[in-house]
């Protein structure tokens, strides 16, 4: 039953390992974008410090929508895509196993990165796990509503912004609670509220969005 | 059993076919014909369940194909104009993956036995972005070998960018597999050497 899961999951981590320089471009942008902030609103410590979770968590939105397009395009492409839509297993369990494969590569480094560059802004260093863990739990959220999007919009004419305008405002809650988990923590409210939150999201998009995604993906090779 | 009914195909807004019906036994081989643009990969792809008619059904084994997807899958092979294959990935590695995503556990040995067989013993280790068209074809065929289990292979132009060898060898495996009580649908506009001719469905005499 799981024979799909695994190799699909195989596949494309070994493909993201021979193209590694994709997965480093991800990240190098995480890295950039969030850098660009102090030139922009000045070095003051108080003022990076106010704007840190917003802004690592609006870079890690973004660095995530850098890479969605690519998610199934090649599939589609290459017309691997309709061999597993044509698989005697449900459809369900290889969209998990790449979202999964999405998320180990693109959303992992961003997590792992990410209270590194929160130093760099002056955040406190007790809101540093908080930071780590909203981040683990938002961004396969992320990939989730994205893999959603990137399947609506598989092969259309100008696919990668038309995805952009269609999931960024899904993404606005995940955004709220995830930047408003740090934020608590900071101010020393507690950020178990958001956390759970952010947890039952991921638990709801778990549940449902690789149905929504094989579905899509339906439509889009029809 | 193959049965198909009043299978009417639009793309776009132009209406391709309509009306058209057929009905397959095991042990037959199907050659769809007809001039470019008629409708013969749409006509396979309707077959295959991977898009959807605007009237009309398509049964296996009395059953319409959306009724038990899974099951129908699992006797299906279905073999498109792509060829599958991810350029950064060797021969080895996309039919064992191609094999694994449809759902079929095969041993690696008995992967690298059907490409030693379909000719491409000394391009195993290399990435598939290195080899040739007719080359790129034999990979996806190889999986042939690996699915007599199968009982319906569809084909779209299997024959293209083979040479002449590649081709009888390609053509004895189809009448193999119809002999063991298969079915074949495949299009392709070349005189293949079958050993008994194959039936012949012209979708031109369905076009609107």
């Amino acid at each position: 039953m799981l024979s799909t899961f695994f190799a699909v999951l195989r596949r494309d981590l070994l493909l993201a390992w021979r193209s590694r320089s994709d997965v480093l471009v991800t990240l190098a942008f995480f890295v950039i974008v969030v850098c660009l902030f102090p030139f922009g609103v000045g070095a003051e410590p108080n003022q990076l410090r106010a704007i840190a979770p917003g802004v690592l968590w609006v870079a890690a939105l973004l660095a995530c929508l850098l890479s969605l397009h690519r998610l199934f395009a090649q599939d589609y492409a290459d017309g691997t895509l309709e061999q597993l839509l044509l698989s005697s297993e449900p459809a369900v369990l290889w969209v998990l196993a790449k979202v999964l494969a999405f998320w180990l590569t693109t959303g992992l480094p961003v997590v792992a990165v990410a209270p590194g560059l929160a130093l760099l802004l002056d955040l406190e260093q007790g809101a540093l796990p908080v930071l780590a863990l909203s981040l683990a739990l938002g961004t396969p959220i992320l990939a989730l509503l994205g893999a959603v999007g990137a399947a609506l919009t598989l092969g259309l004419r100008g696919g990668g912004m038309l995805l952009a305008l269609l999931i960024l405002p899904l993404f606005v809650p995940v955004l709220i609670f995830g930047a408003g988990a740090v934020e608590a923590e900071a101010s020393g409210t507690g950020a178990l509220a958001h956390l759970l939150l952010l947890g039952g999201g991921l638990a709801g998009a778990l549940a449902l969005a690789p149905l929504a995604c094989a579905a899509a993906l339906r439509i889009s090779t029809d | 059993m193959l049965e198909i009914e009043d299978l009417a195909c639009l793309k776009g807004d132009r209406l391709l076919f309509r009306g058209l019906a057929l009905r397959m036994m095991p042990g037959e081989l199907l050659r769809v014909a007809g001039p470019n643009g008629v409708g013969k990969t749409s006509l396979l792809r309707l077959v295959t369940g991977l898009a959807l008619a605007e009237a009309g059904v398509v049964r296996w084994h009395g059953l319409g194909i959306d009724r038990d997807r899974e099951a129908f899958h699992r006797e299906l092979l279905y073999l498109g104009h792509a060829p599958a294959l991810h350029d950064l990935l060797t021969p080895l590695e996309n039919l064992r993956f191609a094999c694994a995503a449809a759902g079929d556990e095969v041993d690696e040995e008995i992967c690298m036995q059907a490409l030693v067989r379909i000719g491409l013993a000394n391009q195993l280790d290399l990435p598939a972005r290195v080899l040739s068209q007719g080359q790129r074809r034999r990979v996806g065929l190889a999986r042939l070998f690996l699915s007599s289990q199968r009982r319906l292979w569809v084909l779209d132009e299997p024959f293209t960018a083979l040479d002449v060898a590649a081709v009888s060898d390609l053509a004895q495996t189809l009448s193999d597999h119809c002999a063991a009580g298969g079915m074949v649908m495949l299009t392709t506009h070349q005189d293949a050497p079958f050993a008994v001719p194959p039936r012949v469905l012209d979708v031109g005499a369905y076009a609107c």
